[in-house]
C-alpha cells in the first residue's frame, strides 16, 4: 500500500536502483557467469560431493540400510520443509512450524494414551488440530495484519506453553500415572507405530509419504491455479490484487497448508519415538527453514519450490548421517545445520542476482 | 563578505544546477533565485526534475554541477544538516516520514537538538517542556503540556504538519521549501496553513512552494517558475497567467495537429456516476461513460484521474456517491468484482502495480484469467501458451517468446503485455491509467490503435493521462479534470489543444 501512496503523490525521483537490474545475458562478465553457476549448481554439487566423500571414507555409509535410514531421517525434515515452502511461496514464513510438530506429537500421544483411542483417530485429531492452528495463524496474519514472522513467533511460544498444561509438563507415555492417581488406560497402537516402522517393499513408509507429499506439493504449486495464484501473491501482492486475486485468501491458505504438513511431520515423528516427548519438534524449525531456503537457490529457481526443498532435505540428511558415522557429537550437527542455513542465505541474498523476497509488502 | 548596506537581493540563488543519475540527466542547468519575503511557486509535470531539485536543496542528493548561493555567499550543501546550517529548511511531502512515532510531541519538536546532542542525554521529559513550548510558539501553537507529552503518533495529520513546520521555523530559516504541503489536508486545515505561509512571508522568509494545485498557487504565490525537462521554462511575477504556466509545463504540444480520427460516438451508457467525490477536498461530480467510444480523461497529477479509474474498477471504492453499471446499482469492493464483470484496469504504475518480478510472459498474461486455462484447477499449459502467443501477435510484442521474463522487455513491450492481457479478456470496460508512460512512440501508437479497436467493437474505453497530445491521439470524447472536478466535457472533434489547456488551468473559485 505504501508503494501505491508514494506513486500517487507522483514525486518519482529517478531511481538509481534501476541501474542495478540484472544485465542481459550478453553483458555478463565471466565472474558473473561463475557466480550464477555457483548459485545454480552449488547445492547439487555439494550434495553429490559430500555423498561421494562419505561413501568413500565410511564403508557403512553407502549400504542400502544406511541410505534408507538416512532417507527416513530426512523424511520429517522434508515434510516440514515442504510445509514451510507454502508460506515462503506467498512471501512469508512460519516460525511456529516446529512447535506445531511438537503439538502434533503430544496430541497423538494423548489421544491414544489418555483416551485409549486408536491410531486412525489420533491421526485425524492431529491433522484437525493442525488445520485449526493454521487458521489461527492465517487470522493473525491476514485479518489482524500482524507481520508473519512476529505472529508465528508469538504462536510458537503459545503452542509450546499451552501443550504442557494438560500434561503438567510431563512427557506422555503408556502406563503413566494421571492427575487423579489412576494409570493411563491406553498405549500407542501397533498400527500407529507402523507409520514409522512399516515399509512398502523395501522402502520405509515415511520415505513413501515424503515422496508422495513432495509430488503433491509440486503438482499443487506448479500445475494448478491455486499454486500459481499463491506465487503471484508472493511475487507482487499489489499486482496480484489488481489482477483480481484474493490476496488474503491465498496467504491464509498457505499458512493452513504449512500447518497441515507440520502435523503430518509430527505424526511420523511421534510414531518414531513412541511417546509424547515434550521436547519433540524443537529442532524442526531450523531444519525446515534451512531446507526450504536451500530449495529456493537449487538450480536457480529463485523461488521456494517442492523439489528444491526435497533436495535440501536430502543434503541435510547426508550431512547429518555422515557426521554421525564419523563419530561427531550432536552439537556438531546443530552447527552443521546452522551452516547449511547460512550458506543458503548467502546464496539467496548475497550471490543470487535474482531478487528473492520472503517478506511480503504489507 | 556582504556589508550591512548592500544587503544581497536574493535569499537563495541556484546557478546552472545539473544532476545526473547514471546516463540519465535529470537537471540540465537550473537557474533560479528566491527573494526574501516572497512566495515562489514551482510547477512541473511528473519527471520534470522537481523532486531531484528539492532533494538537492534539502541535502539529500549532492548537486552535479553549478552553484548554490545563500544570501550571496556560495555554499556547499552536502547533507540535510549542512542545508539547515545554511538556513534552508525543507518540509517534505510525506509528513509521516518526518515524525518519529513513539516519541512525544515535545521530543519531536526538539528532535534535531536531541539528535545532535544539544540537550542532555538523560533527563526528565518535563525539562524539555520549556524549550518545546518555545518551539511551538513560533507558530503560536498553544499546545497544552499534556499534548506536548503525548505520543506524536496520536497527532492528526494537520497537527503533525504544524509540528514539522514549527520545527523548521524555529531555526529562523532564510529559505523554506514546502513540497506539496496540502496533499493530505482538508480545506480548513489548508486555509490555516496558507495563513501561516503568508505570515512567514511577511517576516521575510523566502518560500519555495511546490504544488500541483493551481488554485493554491494562484492565490498564494508572488512568483512562479515552471520546470520541464530539467530546466526552468517559464518565469512569471504576479499577476500569474496560469494558462501560460500549464502550457510551459506540458511543452510545445499545441503545435502538434493530431490526425483526424475516425470518430466513434457511443450512445449506450456503461457507467453512471452520481455525486462521486474523488479527492478529500473536492466537490461531488456526476459523469456518464459510454460504450463504443474512447473517453480521454486529461488532468494534471493529483487531479483525481487515478481515483476515478480505481473507483470504477473497484480497487479503491469512492469516498461518496453512487455508481450504476448498465443501469443497475454497482458498488464493487475489490478488483475481483471488476474483473468478473470484464471491467479491467491498466494501473498507473506499471512496475509496482502490474509487474511480477521474475515472471514470464505467459504467466503474466494469464494471471487474471486462470479460470480460462485451467480445468478443475489444473493448468493447461498448451492453452496458456496459445493465449500468450495471441497477445504477442496481436500487439507485436518484441520478445523471444512466451517463456521470456517480462522484466527483460523494454518499457513499451512490457506495457503491451499488460494491456494485451486485458484486451484478450474481451473487455466490457477498460480503464487505462497513464498507459503511455515510459512507452516509446511506436508502442504508443500500437496501444492507441488497440484501444480504438476495442471501442469500435463496443467496449467502453477510458484513457487517463496528463498528456494532452496522447489523449487527442486516442479519444473521441475528452473530459478535463482539475482538482477533482470536471472543467470540460466535449467531443474531441470540437475542441483544440488550446481549449483543453485553458480548461486544465481553470481554477476553482475559492
Amino acid at each position: 500500500m505504501t508503494q501505491a501512496v508514494t506513486n500517487k503523490t507522483g514525486q518519482q525521483a529517478p531511481q538509481p536502483k534501476l541501474i542495478k537490474q540484472a544485465a542481459p545475458a550478453s553483458e555478463l562478465t565471466p565472474l558473473m557467469r561463475v557466480q550464477d553457476a555457483v548459485v545454480k549448481y552449488g547445492f547439487v554439487a555439494v550434495t553429490v560431493l559430500l555423498f561421494v566423500y562419505f561413501a568413500a571414507t565410511e564403508p557403512a555409509f553407502a549400504t542400502s540400510d544406511s541410505l534408507f535410514a538416512m532417507l527416513k531421517y530426512a523424511s520429517v525434515t522434508a515434510i516440514l520443509g515442504l510445509g514451510m515452502t507454502f508460506s515462503m511461496v506467498v512471501g512469508g514464513m512460519d516460525m511456529s512450524i516446529g512447535s506445531q510438530a511438537g503439538l502434533a506429537v503430544q496430541m497423538a500421544a494423548m489421544t491414544m494414551v489418555f483416551y485409549n483411542m486408536n491410531g486412525t483417530t489420533a491421526g485425524l485429531v492431529v491433522v484437525g488440530v493442525g488445520i485449526l492452528v493454521g487458521l489461527v495463524n492465517a487470522f493473525l496474519i491476514v485479518y489482524c495484519k500482524i507481520p508473519d514472522l512476529l505472529a508465528t513467533l508469538a504462536m510458537m511460544f503459545v503452542i509450546q506453553g499451552v501443550k504442557l498444561i494438560p500434561v503438567d509438563g510431563q512427557s506422555v507415555s503408556a502406563g503413566m500415572v494421571l492427575r487423579d492417581g489412576s494409570v493411563a488406560p491406553g498405549k500407542f497402537t501397533s498400527t500407529f507405530l507402523l507409520l514409522d516402522r512399516g515399509t512398502l517393499g523395501p522402502v520405509p513408509l515415511p520415505v513413501v509419504i515424503m515422496l508422495v507429499l513432495a509430488l503433491v506439493s509440486w503438482f499443487f504449486l506448479s500445475r494448478t491455479k491455486w499454486g500459481r495464484l499463491m506465487y503471484a501473491v508472493g511475487a507482487n501482492p499489489e499486482a496480484a490484487r489488481l489482477s483480481g486475486v484474493r490476496v488474503g485468501f491465498y496467504r491464509g491458505l498457505a499458512y493452513v497448508l504449512t500447518s497441515t504438513f507440520a502435523s503430518v511431520g509430527g505424526l511420523i515423528l511421534v510414531s518414531r519415538i513412541g511417546q509424547g516427548d515434550v521436547n519433540a519438534g524443537s529442532s524442526s524449525l531450523l531444519e525446515a527453514v534451512a531446507v526450504a531456503l536451500v530449495g529456493t537457490s537449487v538450480l536457480g529457481a529463485g523461488k521456494a519450490n517442492a523439489w528444491g526443498t526435497l533436495l535440501g532435505a536430502l543434503l541435510v540428511g547426508i550431512v547429518l548421517t555422515g557426521l554421525t558415522m564419523k563419530g561427531f557429537q550432536y552439537y556438531y550437527q546443530d552447527t552443521a545445520k546452522g551452516l547449511v542455513l547460512l550458506v543458503a542465505l548467502v546464496f539467496s541474498y548475497t550471490m543470487s542476482r535474482k531478487k528473492v523476497r520472503y517478506t511480503p509488502a504489507t | 563578505m556582504t556589508s550591512e548596506h548592500a544587503k544581497p537581493r536574493y535569499a537563495l540563488e541556484l546557478r546552472g544546477i545539473e544532476k545526473s543519475f547514471g546516463a540519465n540527466q535529470v537537471l540540465k542547468g537550473v537557474t533560479l533565485a528566491l527573494e526574501p519575503g516572497c512566495v515562489t511557486a514551482l510547477l512541473g509535470a511528473n519527471g520534470a526534475g522537481k523532486s531531484t531539485l528539492i532533494k538537492i536543496l534539502a541535502g539529500v542528493y549532492e548537486r552535479g554541477a553549478g552553484e548554490i548561493l545563500v544570501s550571496g555567499e556560495p555554499v556547499e550543501i552536502t547533507s540535510p544538516l549542512s542545508a539547515a546550517h545554511n538556513g534552508i529548511q525543507t518540509v517534505h511531502q510525506r509528513i509521516d516520514e518526518s515524525i518519529v512515532p513513539g516519541l512525544t510531541v515535545a521530543e519531536n519538536l526538539l528532535f534535531e537538538e536531541l539528535v545532535q546532542g544539544g540537550l542532555p542525554p538523560i533527563g526528565s521529559l518535563r525539562k524539555l517542556l520549556p524549550k518545546a513550548r518555545a518551539t511551538a510558539e513560533t507558530l503560536n501553537l498553544s499546545w497544552s503540556d499534556s499534548k506536548l507529552l503525548s505520543d506524536a503518533f496520536e497527532l492528526g495529520i494537520a497537527d503533525a504538519q504544524l509540528l514539522v513546520l514549527a520545527r523548521a521555523l524555529v531555526k529562523a530559516p532564510k529559505v523554506l521549501v514546502l513540497d506539496e504541503p496540502t496533499s493530505t489536508l482538508s480545506q480548513a486545515e489548508a486555509e490555516r496553513l496558507f495563513g501561516l505561509i503568508e505570515k512567514m512571508r511577511d517576516q521575510g522568509v523566502a518560500i519555495l512552494y511546490v504544488s500541483h494545485h493551481l488554485s493554491e498557487i494562484q492565490s498564494l504565490a508572488d512568483r512562479l517558475v515552471v520546470l520541464r525537462d530539467g530546466q526552468i521554462k517559464d518565469r512569471q511575477s504576479a499577476p500569474l497567467d496560469m494558462g501560460k504556466a500549464v502550457r510551459s509545463m506540458l511543452g510545445e504540444q499545441v503545435a502538434v495537429e493530431v490526425e483526424q480520427l475516425n470518430q466513434l460516438q457511443g450512445s449506450k451508457v456503461a457507467v453512471q456516476l452520481r455525486g462521486v467525490q474523488l479527492l478529500k477536498r473536492s466537490e461531488p461530480i456526476d459523469v456518464d461513460l459510454n460504450y463504443g467510444e474512447v473517453t480521454g480523461v486529461v488532468g494534471l497529477l493529483g487531479a483525481g484521474k487515478s481515483e476515478l479509474a480505481r473507483g470504477i474498477f473497484g480497487v479503491d471504492p469512492f469516498r461518496s456517491g453512487t455508481m450504476t453499471l448498465d443501469g443497475k446499482p454497482y458498488a464493487p469492493q475489490r478488483a475481483g468484482d471488476g474483473v468478473r464483470r470484464r471491467i479491467y484496469l491498466v494501473p498507473e504504475n506499471r512496475a509496482a502495480e502490474a509487474m511480477l518480478p521474475g515472471w514470464n510472459l505467459s504467466s503474466t498474461v494469464t494471471l487474471p484469467f486462470m479460470n480460462r486455462i485451467t480445468r478443475l484447477g489444473m493448468t493447461n499449459f498448451g492453452a496458456e501458451r496459445k493465449l500468450a502467443r495471441e497477445v504477442i501477435e496481436n500487439f507485436n510484442v518484441v520478445t523471444t517468446g512466451p517463456d521470456q521474463v517480462v522484466d527483460a522487455l523494454s518499457g513499451g513491450n512490457q506495457q503491451k503485455v499488460v494491456v494485451g492481457r486485458w484486451m484478450s479478456g474481451d473487455p466490457k470496460i477498460i480503464l487505462m491509467d497513464e498507459p503511455f508512460r515510459g512507452v516509446d512512440i511506436g508502442a504508443r501508437h500500437d496501444l492507441s490503435g488497440k484501444a480504438r479497436d476495442a471501442a469500435a467493437a463496443g467496449a467502453c474505453v477510458v484513457v487517463l493521462s496528463s498528456d494532452i497530445e496522447e489523449i487527442r491521439e486516442v479519444a473521441d470524447r475528452i473530459l478535463v479534470i482539475v482538482e477533482g472536478h470536471i472543467t470540460l466535457d466535449s467531443r474531441a472533434s470540437e475542441v483544440d489543444a488550446d481549449l483543453i489547456m485553458t480548461s486544465m488551468s481553470e481554477v476553482a473559485s475559492r
